[in-house]
């Protein structure tokens, strides 16, 4: 499952996630890093029966843990089931089901958020 | 040859004995049963599209107000409606933005804010006559507080559309949607085997007066469509109908993002299988639609074909483009093409769409030329003095007046330390401090509201400027506001005198 980890700006100095993973002795995927001036986020890949496990030793760190249920998020209402968001995607995440609907594999999802920008009917989100 | 009636027809679904299939389900049994049985079995077949569709629109009335105004300008939600007809008739069209909004909300959605029922705020403002003598008015209204919202699209329904791809290394944002760098993805648009013009490319049966899905309303052909190119398989129609009765499932607003907005127009045409011939037209199939593969990164009209692809490729997910994989986003909607070439059956089934038979066809053998441009087009790159004097603010008038002499230039950019634009000094300035007896530093007698240029504006426009604030030369910038250039008015009359002589 993706979990969102949210550093603050102090926390940079130590390697949080490099000491969860020795500590719990969990193998998590980083898949998306950003950082900036107010601090970093980092969404990584935890195995879903470690979770429990990986956020407690987060959260004794002091690190913002969330974890992503939906990491993107279909509005059924809005979506016209064009595609646009097909091939824009670098995880493939969306496809066409056999009647021409969209089908969403959401635990692909990296948040990205260019399907987010590409969609022209404005249906799809990112969870936070 | 067996031949069927439009009238004939009618009668058939006056009575219900009607046979009516929707396209796709067609170039089944046309591969099956062959086209002479096709014809004997099947009456009518229904196509459909759904897609973003920019040329369309909606011719609007509001009624008097009290005491009366001849709208000059309009607003609905902000978005400009055109009002350069009548007093209080106006035309939203599709692609306009919002004044305060821009990319997020545009006249489709105007448009489909109407349909929703929803309450919009409208804003006219006039020069007022003695016969309408207000000048502003500002009310709420919906669809049903206006005597007519008729929709009229100048060009909808294309019969194929261009596939777009990227070969650039940024990401573009175009009409066609986010395409991504080094050929990352490839997006189309159109219906491929349910297209309602392909289903009927000689035009046999459509033609002005045909009655059609329009959004979930029956509407009619005008005539053909702006940009019709029927030489080329590029076939338009321009269509109409009342928006009262259209239904919101089957027109939706959209944003193509760092473009603009458009409006999803559902439209499906029924084809009279008069006769084999007909027939044979209707059971085409994705595979037998071709369309061209053109590099959007090429910002002219003329775009390379890097390839030419069948709909059945497309659909498939990916195709090939240089030897890579590449896989395929179409920009409309197959499951709802789907929905109204079904819908359209339902009702021709039910006893509640006739077919009209159209009072002429749709021209054929017509192509769409380009734009006659009668001036080249000059940038300010082109133009500019790029060997200019640019000096610091602290420096003297005495000083400045040397570099004046010595370079015979009549203005003088003057730069912080980084060469950014600070101000402007001009012989004339330096003259006048000089007679008054000022022998400060420039930084006291500059301009300090420069007005500029920069590199890639129209020549036009910078002549504009010139005239509009009765000054002869403009400070040409960058992004970082660095001074790179002198237009001069002088150098724009020269270009001129050249233009006159070729």
């Amino acid at each position: 499952m993706k979990v969102l980890l949210k550093f603050t700006q102090q926390m940079n100095d130590e390697p949080h996630i490099a000491n969860v993973i020795l500590e719990t002795g969990t193998r998590l995927n980083i898949v998306r890093a950003t950082a900036d001036n107010k601090g970093g986020e980092v969404l990584v890949d935890v195995p879903s029966e470690r979770y429990r496990l990986v956020a407690k030793a987060f959260k004794s760190r002091g690190v913002n843990v969330h974890a992503l249920e939906h990491p993107v998020v279909l509005d059924e209402e809005a979506c016209v089931k064009c595609g646009a968001c097909i091939s824009v995607c670098p995880v493939n995440v969306f496809r066409f089901e056999k009647d021409w609907g969209i089908a969403l594999d959401e635990n692909k999802c990296v948040q990205c958020g260019i399907c987010v920008t590409a969609c022209p009917l404005s249906a799809l989100d990112l969870s936070i | 040859m067996a031949e069927k009636t439009v009238q004939e027809i009618n009668e058939k679904i006056k009575d219900g004995s009607v046979n009516v299939v929707t396209a796709d389900k067609m170039t089944e049994i046309v591969r099956e049963i062959g086209p002479k049985k096709a014809a004997k079995e099947v009456d009518v077949v229904t196509t459909g599209t759904f897609g973003a569709m920019c040329s369309s629109g909606v011719f609007l009335n509001f009624g008097h107000a009290d005491p009366p105004i001849k709208m000059q300008k309009i607003w609905l939600n902000d978005v400009e409606a055109y009002a350069g007809v009548a007093a209080v008739d106006a035309y939203i069209g599709a692609t306009q933005l919002s004044e305060t909004r821009g990319f997020d909300y545009g006249g489709g959605h105007v448009i489909e804010d109407l349909v929703e029922r929803k309450t919009l705020e409208l804003k006219a403002t006039a020069y007022g006559t003695d016969c309408y003598p207000r000048k502003y008015i500002e009310t709420n209204i919906t669809l049903d507080d206006i005597n007519q919202a008729i929709m009229l699209n100048p060009r909808n329904g294309y019969q194929r559309y261009n596939v777009a791809t990227n070969s650039s290394d940024r990401v573009l944002y175009t009409y066609m949607g986010t395409l991504l760098p080094d050929h990352g993805n490839a997006t189309f648009s159109g219906a491929g085997e349910l297209s309602p013009l392909y289903n009927d490319p000689d035009f046999e049966t459509i033609g002005i007066g045909s009655r059609i899905f329009l959004c979930g309303a029956q509407g009619y052909i005008v005539g053909e469509g702006t940009q019709h190119e029927s030489v080329n398989n590029l076939a338009t129609v321009m269509v109409s109908g009342n928006l009262k009765k259209m239904s919101a499932e089957f027109l939706k607003a959209a944003i193509f993002y760092k473009y603009g907005t458009s409006l999803y127009v559902g439209l499906g045409i029924p084809i009279p299988v008069l006769n084999e011939n007909v027939a044979k037209k209707t059971g085409i199939s994705d595979a037998d639609i071709v369309t061209n593969v053109f590099d959007y990164s090429v910002a002219r009209r003329a775009r390379p074909v890097l390839r030419k692809v069948s709909y059945a490729e497309l659909k498939s997910g990916k195709i090939e483009i240089n030897g890579k994989e590449v896989i395929t986003s179409p920009l409309s909607s197959f499951q709802t093409a789907k929905e109204i070439a079904t819908t359209l059956q339902d009702w021709i089934k039910d006893g509640k769409f006739f077919l009209s038979q159209p009072v002429e066809r749709l021209p054929t053998g017509v192509t769409f030329k380009p734009m006659k441009q009668t001036k080249e087009t000059s940038f300010v790159r082109d133009v500019m003095l790029k060997d200019i004097a640019t000096i610091e603010g602290n420096i003297s008038i005495k000083d400045a007046a040397k570099v004046i002499t010595k370079g015979q230039f009549t203005h003088l950019p003057v730069v912080s330390k980084g060469g950014v634009l600070a101000g402007i000094v001009t012989a004339w300035d330096i003259s006048k401090a000089v007679a008054l007896g000022k022998y400060e530093e420039i930084e006291n007698v500059m301009t300090r509201k420069v007005i500029t240029a920069n590199a890639n504006d129209l020549v036009d426009s910078a002549a504009r400027k010139l005239e509009k604030y009765n000054i002869s030369a403009l400070p040409v910038i960058d992004e970082k506001k660095k001074v790179i250039g002198l237009i001069r008015s002088d150098d724009l009359t020269r270009l001129i005198a050249k233009e006159v002589k070729r």
